[in-house]
């Protein structure tokens, strides 16, 4: 009988782990973790979790039931150190060798640290523990200086806000998300975040950092000083292959993969999630993803590789990515912020969406806000390359409006 | 036959599921699932269960 061993106990190796069995896979299965805690959930730390705090349930990857149904082997609180991929082994940093016959690396990316070294106060958010120790400094009246304004940075503001703490947020691109979004589409972003109350500071850096006797004094680029008694700092995530670098196998900012998800040059190791790059047949581009529903459909592209080698699939999907901040939940479809765009809706109403247009006028990608029915269509468009005016008309329709003027 | 349980309270209209199973799922201008077939056959079974593993808040169960 086969041993699957799976690097990684966050969702990406979870899914991989669920879809297996679900593939029919009757062979052993190990997930390695460096947490020792129980697989949760990572979207809601930023969100409900930080918000209300909340007991580990409901984080949970998986239900006890579910646990139990996966019949798997959890090797957790030590990292994987090294990989051999001709005895076909993965030794722990506790020094167990765990054999395998085939591998899937599912050992994701982590915060990108602070520049300004860590601490007290000083914040990065990726795990439960980050979440706990961000959560306890919440409190009404002190001042949190968010670098980054990201969807790390974005969604912390929004809920620190609710915990009544004054927050001033840093980016030095001239608004949020505009590298994704583009720079017209991220000023309404930057508008919500004003209206809502944040103080923000975009087009400019953090020169310095220094700590006294009560707190952070900040120095911005552009001469501003600030002080804060928290900073949190969200600017990327590295992905964590570190411990492949003696392996062999392919690196380049994650782990080298094939159409199929097969690490380069080897047959018998995958990759999912965060840590893999891949080339798309399809979009004839090489892709990696930080994204929750990117790792669960791969996680299935995998476990579908792995049970039928004989019937091998390449991994093709459409971009999809949510955020809540405030009353707004916004979600981000296929690839977004070409110049070409369409506004449809009211972002002050609180409702809106928009949409991105290929050169041949087919929808790319979409941000939607607070529009279920607008969600759903800009989902299947992208994926049908339906023309992108088309869906803005019937879009407009169903909200009652005159048609959004082309923004240009 | 299997069938879906959904949780209209968890849903969170992230849409997973339909995009995995559009024959089964349809998401309402509330942002709330709609459940097209209650029951679904072996054939289907991979394919619904998969959709309903997609869901973020784990709002889909498929149960015998």
């Amino acid at each position: 009988m086969s041993t699957v061993v799976i690097v990684g106990a966050s969702v990406g190796g979870i899914k991989t782990a669920q879809a297996l069995r679900l593939e029919g896979f009757s062979g052993e299965i190990v997930l390695i973790d460096s947490e020792s805690v129980a697989a949760y959930d990572k979207p809601p730390l930023s969100k409900a979790y930080l918000k209300h705090g909340a007991v580990s349930d409901e984080i949970a990857l998986m239900t006890q039931d579910e646990i139990d149904g996966l019949d798997a082997r959890f090797e957790r609180g030590s990292a994987a150190q090294s990989l051999d991929v001709t005895s076909r082994t993965v030794t722990l940093e506790s020094g167990k060798v765990v054999p395998y016959d085939t591998l899937v690396i599912a050992t994701g990316s982590r915060a990108r640290r602070s520049p300004w070294g860590e601490g007290p106060g000083m914040h990065v958010l990726r795990t439960s523990a980050d979440a706990e120790r961000l959560r306890s400094e919440l409190a009404p009246g002190r001042r949190l200086l968010i670098v980054g304004a990201g969807f790390i940075g974005a969604e912390v503001a929004a809920t620190a806000l609710a915990h009544g703490v004054h927050v001033t947020m840093v980016d030095p691109l001239p608004a949020p998300m505009s590298r994704v979004l583009n720079e017209d589409v991220g000023n309404i972003f930057a508008a919500k975040h004003r209206r809502e109350g944040i103080e923000t500071v975009f087009g400019h850096t953090v020169a310095t950092v220094e700590r006294d006797s009560e707190g952070f004094v900040v120095e911005l680029s552009n001469g501003d000083t600030l002080r804060a008694d928290g900073v949190l700092v969200g600017i990327g995530a590295i992905v964590n292959t570190e411990w492949l670098e003696d392996s062999g196998l392919v690196l380049e900012n994650g782990v080298m993969c094939g159409p199929g998800l097969h690490a380069l040059g080897a047959d018998d190791i995958f990759a999912v999630g965060d840590v893999a790059r891949w080339k798309s047949n399809a979009r004839d581009e090489v892709l990696r993803l930080e994204h929750w529903t990117n790792a669960v459909d791969q996680a299935k592209t995998v476990a579908h590789n792995i049970v039928h080698p004989d019937d091998l699939v390449d991994y093709e999907t459409v971009e999809y990515v949510w955020s809540d901040q405030y009353d707004w939940k916004i979600q981000v479809v296929g690839r977004t912020g070409s110049s070409d765009f369409q506004l449809l809706g009211d972002p002050a109403a609180d409702r809106f969406a928009v949409l991105y247009s290929a050169e041949d006028g087919s929808l790319m990608g979409a941000v939607v806000v607070n529009w279920p029915r607008a969600l759903v269509s800009s989902r299947r468009a992208v994926a049908s390359r339906r023309s992108a005016s088309e869906l803005g008309v019937e879009l407009n329709a169903t909200l009652g409006t005159a048609p959004a003027s082309p923004q240009r | 036959m299997a069938t879906i349980k959904a949780d209209l309270g968890a849903c969170q209209g992230y849409a997973n599921c339909v995009v995995g199973a559009e024959d089964y799922f349809d998401i309402d201008d509330d942002g709330v699932v709609v459940t097209l077939k209650a029951e679904v056959p072996d054939a289907d079974r991979k394919r619904v269960e998969e959709a309903a593993r997609s869901c973020p808040v784990s709002a889909l169960m498929v149960l015998d």
